[in-house]
């Protein structure tokens, strides 16, 4: 069985710069992946970007993964917006 | 014909057409079941494709557009994504535009 670990590794060596935050159960993942290379990239292609990172596991292992992409100014905005 | 073909005209031939697992009334995966939701949240007529009923089209559109997953929703011949962007697009409002026609501002 997959942990999110597993998952966040996988993506930050498939994607150097990329920050991951993942929880799972096991099957169903969700991840929200900060990275500056998405920027000026659309949605897809960042989805894109991260399931290349996963490659031949996507189909093999990881059944649902759900995920959040955002550029470092778009997490930092989303941070500044709602105070902890 | 291809698979690849088929997947094309299914796409040349709708407006709006949604690969997912099971049917809109039969979802037979959350995320597919989401984006159903989603599409009937906006009113929208869909022409959607099982692809549990059909193991070609499941991995012909994986290929088709490069793309891993199931569901994928496809407006007026153009890739839109997944559940996750779906969502994402629906709360932003820009799925409603596309929906209707209108190129997203």
């Amino acid at each position: 069985m997959v942990n999110p670990n597993d998952i966040k590794l996988w993506i930050e060596q498939g994607l150097e710069r990329a920050q991951v935050d993942i929880e799972g159960d096991g099957q169903h993942f969700s991840a929200v992946i900060v990275c500056p290379d998405f920027s000026g990239k659309s949605r897809i292609q960042q989805h894109q970007m991260v399931y290349q990172a996963l490659g031949e596991r996507m189909k093999s292992q990881i059944h649902a993964l759900s995920m959040r992409t955002l550029t470092p100014d778009q997490w930092a905005k989303e941070q500044g917006e709602d105070p902890e | 014909m291809t698979v690849q073909d088929r997947i094309k005209e299914t796409i040349a031939n709708n407006r709006i057409v949604l690969f997912m697992k099971g049917t809109p009334h039969f979802p037979q995966c959350g995320f597919s079941g989401r984006a159903v939701q989603i599409l009937e949240a906006c009113d929208a007529e869909f022409a959607a494709v099982d692809v549990l009923a059909d193991m070609e089209i499941r991995e012909g559109v994986k290929q088709f557009s490069s793309w891993p997953t199931v569901p994928q929703l496809y407006i007026d011949g153009e890739f839109i994504g997944g559940s996750d962007i779906v969502m994402e697009m629906y709360q932003s409002g820009e799925l409603q535009q596309k929906l209707a026609g209108r190129p997203a501002a």
